[in-house]
């Protein structure tokens, strides 16, 4: 898998939510995507970056144009240093409450996209990373 | 090093001998080509040539990746593509370049025909270079074709189940045949824009006509469904014939919120009826009677 | 600071969200409703989303709590115009959007809350013959 191109941007308020899915979007359609695969990735995309503004403290997200054999696709990835997630595997239930719920976020997030990677340490920070293929 | 340069140096010179052969092969072999063809086949030929050529100067022969071979690369893919879409073969499309060799060859003999070292150095490399040119066509080739093959389904796919105005405010979506991910995707979203742009508060799905239904076709079914609903149009399933009825309670997928009927007709009264619509029986009028 | 318009049309409420909601512009129209909803003695709240390319959670959550905001508050919500590439997300994404009404268009969906409105009335009527 090659990455054709790569762009990066600052999480830190609700409005930057909004910029973030705006740039998913232009992206994906710049891809083209169909509109369902458009919506899902957006989707996605406002899901982890409100998580991770929620309770990573923000942090960057990068936005990747990557190709594999004959087809492109679009990797998003959602990095913190927030106090990281104790329990992934509660964590990607939904509904789950830790007294900070993140609901429907990761799991969401992972049947939106053909690829979802978590890698989180406590203390340290987060790395999710989802990938749609067009 | 030195049977390198040689080469080039002889590309150079003989060039327009080269051609000359080149064309005289490949314009009286086999396939009837008319005269666009001709000139078509001609202007690629020395195209080709000529960035050969200059790709054998500055370039290494053993590697055809580099940037030095970026134009001969283009002229292959452009080429290919073109024959692939004009119903050429792939052994016509990959012909273009090994035809190449016989005149190449006989070049290169009279050429280097004392110092055998030589010629068998420059016979071999060429032999290197144009198979893996020769490869290269034939890569784009079926690339080619492949794309075209996977329009014409997309094509197929929108053609194949169109969705029906049963009457007013009732669509009817009549699946015939198996049932792919794909098509079922494609097929379902085609019903939510059909309920969008007409209006309709109530679609039936009936999958009378498809033979098999396994999980993945019941799950799309089911999303499906959710998805009108959450449009705020009702979604039925008609045409449930006792073994699919057995398959999807086996495969444990829950229909109870799912309103599901044996046939079309049972499943457009039940439309009907909740549209507040009913179909009654026209009253007889005697001959001669007016409104 | 902007904020959503809501206007008035009887004795409903209509919101027509057109923009990319951050999510305070999305609390603050939850607040401005529910004041409109008992300054207006309003019965019905019909949002009008057929504009909107995207829904998530946190959105669908908040039409949930205007629908349950309202239903305390004595009236009734729907929401129309559900772009169908934004339900299938929803469902893939598996949020529920139980106990929220919806219709395809403003038109059916005034239709369904001039129903639901009457229903109500139906149920008072009920309760009050002990």
């Amino acid at each position: 898998m090659t990455v054709l191109n790569s762009e990066s941007m600052e999480l830190h308020s609700s409005e930057d939510i909004v910029l973030v899915r705006q740039a998913v979007r232009k992206k994906a359609v710049a891809l083209g995507f169909g509109l369902v695969d458009q919506t899902k990735v957006v989707t996605a995309s406002s899901e982890l970056a409100r998580n991770m503004l929620n309770y990573g403290g923000g942090g960057t997200v990068q936005l990747e144009v990557v190709q594999n054999d004959r087809r492109s696709g679009l990797r998003l990835v959602f990095e913190d240093q927030g106090p990281g997630i104790a329990d992934i595997e509660q964590a990607m239930k939904d509904g789950y409450t830790s007294g900070q719920g993140m609901g429907l976020g990761l799991g969401g997030a992972k049947r939106l996209s053909h690829e979802f990677e978590i890698l989180s340490k406590v203390g340290e920070g987060t790395r999710i990373s989802i990938l749609r293929w067009r | 090093m030195a049977s390198k340069e040689k080469l080039a140096e002889i590309l150079s010179k003989r060039n327009s001998h080269i051609i000359e052969k080149w064309l005289e092969l490949q314009l009286a072999g086999g396939k009837k080509l008319s005269a666009a063809e001709r000139q078509e086949t001609t202007r690629q030929s020395r195209d080709f040539l000529d960035a050969l050529t200059a790709a054998a100067k500055k370039g290494s022969i053993d590697d055809i990746s580099g940037p030095e071979w970026n134009r001969v690369r283009e002229i292959l893919t452009d080429l290919s593509a073109s024959r692939a879409k004009g119903g050429y073969t792939p052994s016509e499309t990959a012909g273009f370049v090994f035809s190449l060799k016989r005149p190449l060859f006989a070049t290169l003999l009279e050429e280097l025909g004392g110092d055998s070292a030589a010629l068998g150095e420059a016979l071999w490399q060429v032999t290197g270079l144009l198979d893996a040119l020769g490869l290269l066509t034939t890569e784009t080739f079926q690339k080619t074709r492949e794309d075209i093959i996977s329009r014409q389904q997309q094509e197929l796919l929108e053609l194949s189940t169109p969705v029906v105005r049963l009457w007013e405010n009732i669509l009817a979506l009549p699946l015939i045949g198996t049932l792919d991910s794909a098509r079922t995707q494609v097929v379902m979203q085609n019903l939510l824009d059909a309920i969008v742009e007409t209006r309709s508060d109530f679609a039936i799905i009936d999958i009378t006509g498809v033979p098999v239904v396994d999980t993945l076709v019941a799950q799309h079914l089911l999303k499906t469904v959710a998805a009108a609903r959450l449009m705020g149009a009702d979604c039925l399933i008609s045409g449930i014939r006792p073994q699919i009825a057995q398959t999807i309670i086996h495969l444990g997928v829950d229909l109870t919120n799912v309103t599901t009927k044996a046939t079309l007709s049972d499943a457009f009264a039940i439309a009907l009826r909740r549209s507040g619509q009913a179909v009654v029986k026209a009253e007889k009028r005697a001959a001669g009677e007016t409104r | 600071m902007e904020r959503i318009p809501i206007l008035k049309m009887g004795e409903f409420l209509l919101v027509t969200i057109q923009v990319d909601m951050h999510d305070r512009l999305a609390l603050t129209l939850q607040d401005d409703l529910t004041s409109q909803i008992v300054k207006h003695k309003a019965r019905g709240v019909l949002i009008d989303i057929s504009t909107l390319e995207m829904v998530d959670s946190f959105i669908g959550r908040m039409l949930g709590s205007i629908a349950a905001m309202a239903r305390l508050l004595d009236a009734e919500t729907v929401v129309v115009g559900m772009q169908p590439s934004v339900a299938i997300t929803l469902v893939e994404l598996g949020l529920s959007m139980q106990g929220i009404r919806t219709a395809l268009d403003v038109e059916k969906g005034m239709t369904a809350l001039k129903v639901a409105v009457l229903d109500t009335w139906e149920d008072a009527d009920d309760r009050t013959e002990l």
